[in-house]
């Protein structure tokens, strides 16, 4: 029951995702509105993956087959909520947490350079929040998630055209010992 | 409203400026544009024995004066007077000249330079006002701008801020320094030095401290670091991300906003870093707190009408009231500041896909628009009120940019290198002052 509960929330979540924007020199700004969530409940029922794959005697973290190897959820301009192909990813790691009740993770939030660094420390945090909502929801718990903002601070792509922008508006998972 | 031929001539100059101004070393360069239409002429007379010393004392405060955009430099050569009974008042009229600043330097035994200045009033012969200051070669700098801001005080009747300081990050490579420097940009001495990001510099309102966020530990947390100790202490280092320090008017109070309950609020501590309480309750976005200077309200940058505007809440022991919007126009107003004297604020408002320094006044509301750059982040107003320091972009680097509150003077201050960010502007120190009037 629990475990649909969770998938549900993450596909709810995930509805409010398919907004479109082409920016140009907007800043990541305007915050999601009440309205708009459930529309797509009833879509991608089904989440896939899990944390028990991988190569014998490795460690699953670190494994590239193994989808705990993938770290980082990527999301839509001016948006917080999680995308449907990263709800396995998170489904992933939640469960990891939730059968390691030793482990714990950093999620940093981050944005596109555009705007009051300020500000964008808040829409960053926004992001960091919103996958430690879906994991919690998922059975990791609380003690073992800090959700963090690095804002517009620590860009991974230089470049200031929409690719790189893309690749900033991002929240990255870390694993004590990895940050 | 704007004039776009008057802005063409003004880019212009700024090209030219920015030719004939090559910046010799890493100290910032300042140039300045615009003016308003009355200024006052004023003629500098090199000060006796300048020669010898190390630093030009009247070089520093003819700069200072020549940068507010309010005077106009007599020239002054061919008459050197350095005593009262020596000036010929009659040269100085027909020059154009109402005022004028005449003084003497000389080195004492013991290595100290005694300075004397005297401000004097052309048309009614009457000095305005002078003094004398015996100081260390390395406090010269200081001397003048004090000389600058009694001038200024003299003749615009407004408080002179040239002996103020001034903070902001400096971006090299993957370095970040938080750096303080006097308001015309020497003197920049590094407070601490990173290869993480720094944001946020927030001055204590006695100008002895400065708090920060530093992600040396990766995630925003607050320090407080005192300047001439160099001790620092995380203030804020909550669960989650900790960020955006503002001083409460008397210092003993930050506002931070804080994630630990969820959410990005503000909170109060003490400036310690003791006792947290929630200040905003709001389940969008709270930042960038700014207190009035009477203590008594604070304006912050919230989401909760789902865009980004600027809200005021009282605030009565540690509760705050009803918060109330104060921005309308435009759907991305955030980063404001509290005017010195309570009347007004700065902002940044993004209009056609630029981001501009905006001042808005809260009796009237009404909102002008200074700058007309592309990337302007970070206003704050000089202790005096009378200009806004703002970071703009050119060239795909950040550079140091201040204009009057009025609009009618633009200064830019440039470096050789890096990428300056976040400026903030010091507070006026009650400084203890060896000088004495002399008449």
């Amino acid at each position: 029951m629990k475990k649909i509960l969770s998938v549900l929330i993450i596909c709810l979540l995930s509805a409010c995702a398919s907004k479109t924007t082409q920016p140009t020199s907007e800043s990541e700004d305007r915050t999601m509105g009440g309205g708009g969530m459930g529309a797509g409940a009833q879509e991608g029922m089904r989440a896939g993956g899990g944390g028990g794959g991988g190569g014998f005697g490795m460690d699953p973290l670190r494994d590239p087959s193994n989808i705990l190897s993938q770290r980082s959820i990527y999301f839509d301009f001016d948006n917080y909520t999680i995308k449907n192909e990263y709800r396995d990813l998170v489904l992933a790691h939640a469960r990891y947490l939730r059968d390691n009740s030793n482990s714990k993770v950093l999620i940093q939030g981050n944005t596109d350079e555009r705007g009051s660094r300020e500000y964008n420390l808040a829409l960053g945090q926004r992001r960091a929040d919103s996958v430690k909502n879906a994991m919690l929801l998922s059975g990791a718990r609380d003690h073992q998630i800090e959700s963090v903002s690095l804002g517009e601070e620590k860009p991974r792509a230089a470049g200031r055209d929409e690719s790189s922008w893309a690749e900033n508006r991002r929240a990255d998972i870390l694993y004590q010992g990895e940050y | 409203m704007q004039n776009y031929l008057h802005r063409a001539s003004f880019y212009a100059l700024i090209l030219f400026l920015s030719m004939v101004h090559a910046p010799l070393n890493a100290a910032l360069n300042i140039e300045i544009y615009g003016g308003g239409a009355t200024r006052i002429p004023i003629a500098i007379v090199p000060f006796s024995a300048e020669s010898r010393l190390p630093q030009s004392v009247t070089t520093i405060v003819t700069a200072d004066l020549g940068r507010t955009g309010l005077f106009k430099l007599v020239d002054s050569l061919g008459h050197t007077p350095h005593e009262p009974e020596e000036i010929v008042y009659a040269d100085w009229q027909n020059r154009g000249a109402s005022a004028l600043v005449i003084g003497n330097t000389a080195m004492l035994p013991d290595g100290r330079i005694e300075v004397r200045f005297r401000l004097m009033d052309v048309a009614r012969q009457v000095q305005l006002t002078g003094f004398t200051s015996t100081v260390s070669a390395d406090q010269l700098r200081a001397v003048a701008h004090r000389i600058a801001d009694i001038i200024y005080e003299a003749l615009t009747g407004d408080m002179g801020v040239f002996s103020t300081r001034i903070a902001y990050v400096l971006k090299q490579g993957n370095k970040y320094a938080l750096q303080v420097a006097d308001s015309d940009g020497h003197n920049a001495q590094s407070v601490i030095e990173y290869t993480e990001p720094i944001i946020s510099p927030a001055w204590s309102p006695d100008g002895s401290k400065l708090a920060y966020v530093s992600f040396e530990n990766k995630k925003p947390v607050v320090y407080v670091q005192e300047l001439l100790t160099r001790n620092r202490k995380a203030v804020a280092n909550f669960k989650g991300s900790n960020s955006a320090p503002a001083w409460s008017p008397d210092g003993s109070k930050l506002a931070v906003v804080l994630t630990m309950q969820g959410g990005s609020q503000i909170f109060l501590i003490n400036a310690d870093g003791s006792g947290v309480q929630r200040l905003t309750q709001s389940s969008g976005i709270d930042t960038e707190p700014s207190f009035s200077p009477d203590g008594r309200s604070i304006i912050f940058t919230s989401d909760r009408g789902g865009s980004p505007q600027i809200y005021r809440v009282a605030i009565t022991g540690n509760q705050a009231g009803t918060a109330e919007r104060l921005t309308f126009e435009g759907s991305y107003n955030v980063s404001p500041r509290f005017s010195p004297d309570g009347k007004s604020f700065a902002y940044i408002h993004r209009h056609g896909g630029k981001f501009n320094v905006a001042v808005q006044d809260f009796a009237r509301r009404q909102v002008q628009i200074l700058t007309d750059s592309k990337f302007d982040e970070s206003p704050s107003f000089a202790p005096n009120g009378k200009m806004i320091l703002y970071a703009t972009e050119i060239g795909g680097r950040g550079i140091l940019s201040a204009v009057s509150s009025d609009g009618q003077t633009k200064q830019r201050l440039t470096s050789q290198a890096g990428d300056i960010r976040e400026p903030v502007w010091g507070p006026l120190l009650k400084s203890q002052r060896t000088s004495k009037f002399i008449n």
